[in-house]
């Protein structure tokens, strides 16, 4: 395993160290995503690296496995004892480093088998010999322990066995150090269960392994030291002994930073309950048996701002969907009560009927037309609102374009222009007056200043103040802590679809939300 | 230049393809020693063109939601041979026959509705299907031959508008009282417009842009008035040329001032966000694929009205004609943009090239040729022209 050559590479390996990442700093252009980072990873060990969304653990990852390549970041990278300078992946896949990603990138029409060897057939006289292939595969296979055909076709396995097949498809490259991000962000409990195993059995065999997560229980469970990385720079370390972790700490250096001021004053006017949502369910369509949301349970009050804390895929956006007329997942269950009232709402035609707003947190993807005018994007969800004798009125449709763009700042030259034409700032205002143009009671908020520059920021920030003000209910999810201690008035914390903690902005700090957020309660 | 920006308006790119049609009619007409820019040819080429038009207004919507149908040709032949059949075997009256001609359309439209919007099969497929079945239908239940439709029929495929008044005129009196009714609804639309203007921006246009749109409209039809009413005596503006005037105006009030016509944008512009935004989808796909036959059900009487009855063999390869009128008219192929004018423009590119080629003397073979490179440059042009603006 150890094929230290040299003396140099001896006094490297004495140290036990299988990677070092010496004061790496990678830049965008405008934004520096990591500065001076440091990572060193012991032979045959599981470490874990945690931190916020956006900290800059993939942009690091994507640096080790030359994706990035060698030249458009600076520092060094010592594997094995020996600089490395990767150009691509498939140089680091050489060496034996091999990343697993999120999304799994395989090719689901074709075999376990096919997709093992792609790329790297086992080629004798030009042709592929089959039977070696499948040999192998199943050898790999065995070693993860799965136990199924290797001429199974990918598409038909479950998403923890396609994981398991990925890291077959790793160990075939002789992987000697493995990454995985997030790897069980995606699989329900038992398959999670078992991939923690595996790398606990990998480990026994020499293989180490990098493991990117922000679930603390796992990274407790199985890892040996854990590295956590805030705002692109290392800011601790620590060594997991025996399944231990101090978890406060780690969410101490995780989100470790200062609250600004800025977020505007606010004195909240609060009434009485609007929406209130009760055992509600909801499972994974591609998933079987995963739960996206477990008897989720919360109210809203008239002029609240509720804020929603929860790491990525914890199953923010998947609660707030499925309540905007059951647009995602399989429902399994659950009421709605608006104004006291249970309310049927199977369609999101329903759910603007019952005045529920949904304001989505990717705008290009989901909440523009990105072809349309800001005029007819204004208008485009309450169309009903500017017909004049059965047909759309022009000018009732500049006219509330208008108004919106006058109320809300928005910068365009014309409100004929395209929605494309804008920047994020000005677009996200344009999907805001979309749906503030249905007056719904309850404004569903769903990461609402992502991508946007600060100056717009604090803009939106005093919108929803006012329509909070105008005794809307509002559910404001958010992946920054700061913005949601700055905005909301109270605060529920979700983890992997459980909804673990309802606390007022006032008690709340970053670190218990983040307790909350990485634990079942 | 900012003139002329204030009479048409700012994005002028819009009229590239009407430049292009005069320009084109304008050559054959040299080319083809002035049998070109005639009443009779200009009569012929709407008449004999007008089925096309219909289908493209359709297509165009079926387009814009980001779906093709090959099926429209096969649709028309299926609906009218039906139709045909049907009047002849119980005798029927001519408007009972072209009810049976749309429930036909309709139930195609239906069907292939049904196959995107609730189980999800693309147009594509869909209406290959369609296609095969239908155009199997027709020849199966005409043993392939020919079969004649009621005489009445001949009006909406061939017919002319009534002779009457004065002479002094000097043309057919329908077809001036049309071109003046043009010009007024035209004027009285532009005036309103000009009233209306400051009203929520706060900024008056000026009259004169008005007063020259207006001007330029009333030469434009008064010429064509003049060119359509002064043919042969008994001749006029034609009567399938009426109907698609009309099915023109319909169609543009649907997909500008309707919600079924918003829907048909949001969901060929982003699928995701329409669905969000409370847009029916499969709603929407299902009322495009039913209008889409429906209209190549007219497109049907249309064509067997001119040609007194419905052969085995009609509506092959219609589709294609109508797909290609769409794309000349600069819609995109992953649906979301396109107009009704501009595919009527682009349609009358097609019916202008058919009928100069043919006028030259040029074989059928070539006039497809050149067809196809027509269709190849219109759309790089188009391509080109967006890749620039950004």
């Amino acid at each position: 395993m150890n094929v230290t050559k040299g003396k140099e590479g001896k006094d490297q390996m004495a140290d036990g160290y299988i990677l070092q990442m010496k004061n790496i700093t990678k830049t965008f252009p405008g934004v520096k995503a990591l500065s001076d980072v440091t990572l060193e990873v012991s032979e045959a060990s599981i470490h874990a690296i945690c931190g916020e969304n956006g900290a800059g653990k993939s942009t690091l990852m994507k640096v080790l496995s030359g994706v990035y390549p060698h030249g458009s970041y600076e520092g060094q990278i010592f594997f094995q004892g020996k600089e490395m300078a990767f150009k691509n992946i498939k140089e680091s896949e050489r060496a034996g480093i091999v990343i697993i990603h999120q999304e799994l990138t395989m090719i689901p029409e074709l075999s376990v088998t096919e997709n093992i060897f792609m790329g790297n057939e086992i080629i004798e006289k030009g042709l592929i010999n089959w039977e070696k292939e499948r040999k192998r595969t199943k050898e790999l296979l065995e070693e993860v322990g799965l136990h199924i055909n290797p001429n199974a076709i990918i598409k038909n396995l479950g998403v923890g066995q396609q994981q398991l097949v990925e890291i077959a498809k790793a160990l075939s490259k002789n992987v000697k150090l493995l990454i995985l991000d997030e790897p069980t962000s995606s699989l329900n409990e038992s398959d999670s269960e078992n991939l923690l195993k595996l790398m606990l059995g990998l480990k026994k065999q020499g293989i180490t392994c990098i493991m990117i997560s922000h679930k603390l229980n796992e990274i407790a469970a199985v890892s040996d030291y854990v590295t956590v990385i805030r705002d692109g720079q290392t800011v601790d370390g620590y060594a997991v002994e025996a399944g231990k972790v101090d978890e406060n700490k780690i969410i101490r250096a995780m989100v470790g930073r200062e609250i600004e001021n800025r977020y505007p004053e606010h004195t909240p006017k609060i009434g009485e309950v609007v929406l209130e949502v009760s055992d509600w369910n909801v499972e994974d369509a591609k998933v079987p048996g995963k739960m996206l949301c477990k008897n989720s349970k919360f109210h809203v009050k008239a002029g609240e701002i509720v804020g929603f804390a929860g790491l990525m895929g914890a199953g923010r956006t998947e609660l707030m969907r499925s309540l905007f007329g059951k647009n995602m997942g399989i429902f399994r269950g659950g009421t709605i009560k608006i104004h006291g009232r249970d309310v049927k709402i199977n369609s999101v035609q329903d759910a603007i009927k019952n005045k529920i707003a949904y304001v989505p947190e990717d705008r290009k993807v989901l909440g523009l037309n990105l072809l349309d005018t800001i005029r007819k994007t204004t208008v485009s969800a309450n169309l009903d609102e500017i017909k004049t004798g059965g047909l759309l009125d022009f000018d009732k449709e500049r006219a509330a374009a208008e108004k919106y763009r006058e109320s809300l700042k928005i910068k365009c030259r014309d409100v004929s222009v395209g929605v494309n034409t804008l920047s994020g700032g000005n677009q996200q205002k344009v999907v805001l007056s979309k749906w503030m143009f249905t007056e719904p009671d309850i404004l569903i908020l769903d990461e609402p200043t992502r991508g946007i520059d600060v100056g717009a920021k604090y803009e939106i920030y005093k919108l929803i103040h006012e329509l909070a003000d105008q005794g809307k209910a509002v559910v404001l999810v958010s992946s920054e802590l700061p913005e949601l201690l700055g905005m909301a008035d109270r605060i529920y914390t979700i983890f992997e679809g459980t909804i673990t903690g309802e606390i007022s902005a006032k008690e709340a700090t970053q670190e218990i939300l983040m307790k909350k957020m990485t634990i079942t309660a | 230049m900012k003139y002329v920006k204030k009479v048409l308006g700012e994005d002028l790119r819009q009229y590239t393809m009407v430049v292009a049609l005069v320009a084109l009619i304008l050559i054959f007409n040299i080319a083809s020693g002035g049998k070109m820019i005639t009443s009779s040819n200009f009569q012929n080429l709407i008449a004999g063109n007008a089925y096309v038009l219909v289908l493209a207004l359709g297509m165009l919507m079926v387009i814009v939601i980001g779906q093709i149908d090959l099926s429209v040709g096969s649709v028309a032949g299926f609906a009218s041979m039906v139709m045909a059949i049907t009047a002849r075997q119980f005798n029927l009256p001519w408007y009972v026959a072209i009810l049976v001609a749309l429930a036909i359309g309709m139930a195609a439209g239906a069907w292939q509705g049904f196959f995107l919007s609730r189980l999800g099969i693309p147009g594509f497929i869909t209406t290959l299907g369609g296609m095969m079945i239908f155009r199997g239908g027709v020849i199966w239940i005409s043993n392939s031959i020919s079969v004649p439709v009621p005489s009445e029929l001949k009006w909406f495929g061939a017919g002319y508008l009534p002779e009457w008044g004065p002479a002094f005129t000097g043309m057919n009196n329908s077809t001036l009282l049309l071109g003046i009714i043009a010009i007024a609804v035209f004027a009285v639309l532009q005036v309103k417009k000009y009233n209306h203007s400051g009203d929520v921006t706060g900024v008056k246009e000026e009259l004169w842009p008005t007063a020259i749109r207006i001007g330029i409209v009333a030469v434009v039809i008064g010429y064509l008035t003049w060119l359509f009413g002064s043919g042969r005596v008994g001749t006029s503006f034609p009567i399938p040329g009426l109907i698609l005037v009309v099915l023109i105006i319909v169609y543009y009030l649907i997909t500008e001032r309707t919600s079924y016509g918003r829907h048909v944008y949001a969901v060929g512009g982003n699928k995701s966000a329409a669905e969000l935004s409370g847009v029916n989808v499969k709603r929407t796909y299902f009322l495009t694929m039913l209008n889409m036959s429906v209209l190549a059900a007219v497109a049907g009487i249309l064509f067997v009205g001119r040609s007194t009855a419905a052969g085995p063999a009609d509506g092959t390869s219609w589709e294609m004609d109508a797909i290609a009128s769409v794309f000349i008219g600069g819609a995109s192929v992953s649906g979301g943009v396109g107009t009704v004018i501009a595919t009527m423009v682009g349609g009358l590119v097609m019916a202008v090239l058919n009928n100069g080629l043919m006028l030259m003397g040029v074989g059928a073979d070539k006039t497809q040729v050149i067809k196809g490179f027509v269709l190849l440059a219109a759309v790089a042009f188009d391509v080109y022209n967006k890749k620039n603006r950004k």
